[in-house]
């Protein structure tokens, strides 16, 4: 397959620091080959997308970003730092910095909003103070603008409201670099653009770094910076969504060929 | 780690499983002791299984107690050793029945419970949310429920003990009129701490294998709605063998031990 480098046009912008550095990564399950030879760099305040089909690898390949997963071989550095050489303590360090969006929101069932919100303050950031906890939770719940739900179970909330939940509950720790896993899937239209101009505006606000996940073009219009295509376990075509719209890759022409 | 299985087949799948689960009893150990005991899941999982069990766990034994003395009593009639009745009943229960029916209904509803519940945990990715929110998934669902049910299925069993012997003290009033105090007298002699230790000790053993399948098989569930299901049902079964194998063993050991 052809591989296709489309000049960076955000590459305007001036250069700042790599907090994501992606060489080389390989990773197999099996006999299945998932990730074949991954190069990104992700620089500070960057939000870059990446679009795949399904089952190519891009919720690994964030995986590993966040140590759920070894890579087979490769590096994968965040702030410098080699996360498969990470002990647990470091990769704790490192979890204090990274927020990360489950595609389903992955609300703990057996607890409320409250308590799904308290539970990384309380295990990562160790924080004692009910009023400081008491703070962080409505802050973040004005911020996704769900005050009144904080007494709730997952069981009572929309999908669209357990997605808000679930960016709240990233977002609480104040992240360095925010991991989305396809933010926006399962969603209606017009809550799928919601979620995307949140994401947006908590990005501003909290001047996270973002990798988002998504097969959404509209979500990845919205929020990229810069736009990455993946297919066979490897990135092909990368620039921005402007610049990979015009390009002459097969693959980028399949997803956006319903792009106005 | 949410690492995926190597595809094997046969014995070396076998072989892996068993290799699986020593790790897994490993893992289990080691966070005991280390990291700090989350003891509000702990008290909260304690209520959960053993207060919710109490009621099924009470009608099962008290309809057991109430049905042996109604088979027995006949038999005992022909011989003229109806007074031998609360003896027979007292010995059966406590040494045998009891134990093993309580843990055959836990495994039923506390192995196929917790399988579900960490099934789907796994499934909606809870469990990777609570390794990125910095808890130690091993320390707070898994620890927790292996020694909330080893703690509980023990007093769970003497509870249905008490039941049981109140059932058979009212079936026997059906026929015959027997005091109160003239019954439990007679179950009170009739039992000594040979009768009543080995049959406590083996209840730990009942509860610890059935919280500690339900985790292994919930915990090591695959990624799919389907999964939950054969989580849940696995655990059951191999619940039910292992509270028989070690029943089997306690007896030995019990002959050997008191009654040479």
């Amino acid at each position: 397959m052809e591989e296709v480098k489309e000049q960076k046009k955000a590459a305007s912008k001036p250069k700042s620091e790599v907090v994501i550095s992606i060489k080389g990564l390989k990773k197999s399950f099996g006999k299945k080959h998932v990730l074949t030879d991954i190069n990104l760099e992700v620089h500070r305040g960057e939000n870059v997308v990446v679009l795949g089909r399904s089952g190519q690898g891009k919720s690994v390949t964030i995986q590993c970003i966040v140590g759920l997963l070894v890579p087979d071989s490769g590096s994968l550095k965040v702030f410098g730092d080699e996360v498969a050489q990470m002990n647990d303590n470091e990769l704790k360090g490192l979890r204090m910095k990274i927020g990360f969006l489950f595609q389903s929101g992955a609300l703990f069932d057996s607890m409320t909003v409250r308590e799904n919100l308290e539970f990384p303050l309380t295990r990562i950031l160790k924080l004692k103070n009910q009023h400081e906890i008491d703070e962080r939770v409505n802050e973040v719940l004005e911020g996704v603008g769900l005050v009144d739900a904080v007494d709730k179970l997952p069981s009572d909330l929309s999908g669209g409201m357990r997605k808000r939940i679930g960016l709240a509950r990233t977002l609480i720790i104040k992240p360095e670099i925010m991991l989305y896993d396809e933010p926006t899937t399962g969603l209606d239209p017009i809550t799928s653009r919601e979620i995307s101009e949140l994401i947006l505006d908590m990005q501003k606000k909290y001047k996270t770094t973002s990798i988002i996940i998504t097969h959404d073009m509209e979500c990845a219009r919205i929020t990229s910076d810069r736009v990455v295509i993946m297919n066979d376990g490897k990135y092909i075509a990368e620039g921005t969504f402007g610049s990979l719209h015009k390009s002459n890759n097969e693959i980028a022409k399949e997803f956006f060929k319903d792009i106005s | 780690m949410a690492e995926q299985e190597l595809e094997l087949t046969g014995w070396r799948k076998w072989l892996a499983s068993i290799g699986d689960q020593c790790v897994f009893f490993t893992r289990f150990l080691r966070n005991i002791f280390t990291g700090g005991f989350e003891w509000s899941e702990f008290v909260r999982q304690c209520y959960e299984i053993g207060y919710r069990s109490m009621m099924l766990v009470g009608i099962t034994s008290f309809i057991m107690g109430a049905v042996l003395i109604l088979q027995l009593r006949p038999s005992m009639v022909q011989f003229g050793q109806e007074g031998m009745l609360p003896k027979t009943l007292a010995v059966s229960l406590i040494r045998e029945i009891g134990p093993v029916i309580t843990a055959l209904i836990c495994a039923g509803k506390i192995a196929s419970g917790i399988g579900a519940e960490l099934g789907s945990m796994k499934v909606t990715e809870q469990i990777d949310a609570m390794e990125v929110a910095g808890a130690n998934p091993i320390q707070y669902l898994v620890v927790t429920r292996i020694l909330a049910v080893t703690f509980m299925v023990p007093l769970l069993t003497i509870i249905g003990d008490v039941i049981g012997l109140i059932g058979g003290f009212l079936a026997l009033n059906f026929t015959d009129s027997v005091s109160y105090s003239l019954y439990f007298n007679k179950v009170v002699a009739s039992i000594d701490y040979s009768d009543f230790l080995p049959a406590f000790v083996k209840t730990i053993f009942f509860g610890f294998a059935i919280g500690f399948v339900g985790c292994y098989k919930g915990f090591n569930s695959n990624r799919g709605t389907e999964s939950v299901g054969i989580a849940a049902n696995s655990a059951v079964v191999t619940a039910s063998l292992w509270v028989f194998v070690i029943d089997a063993l306690s007896v030995q050991l019990t002959s050997i031990l008191f009654y040479r």
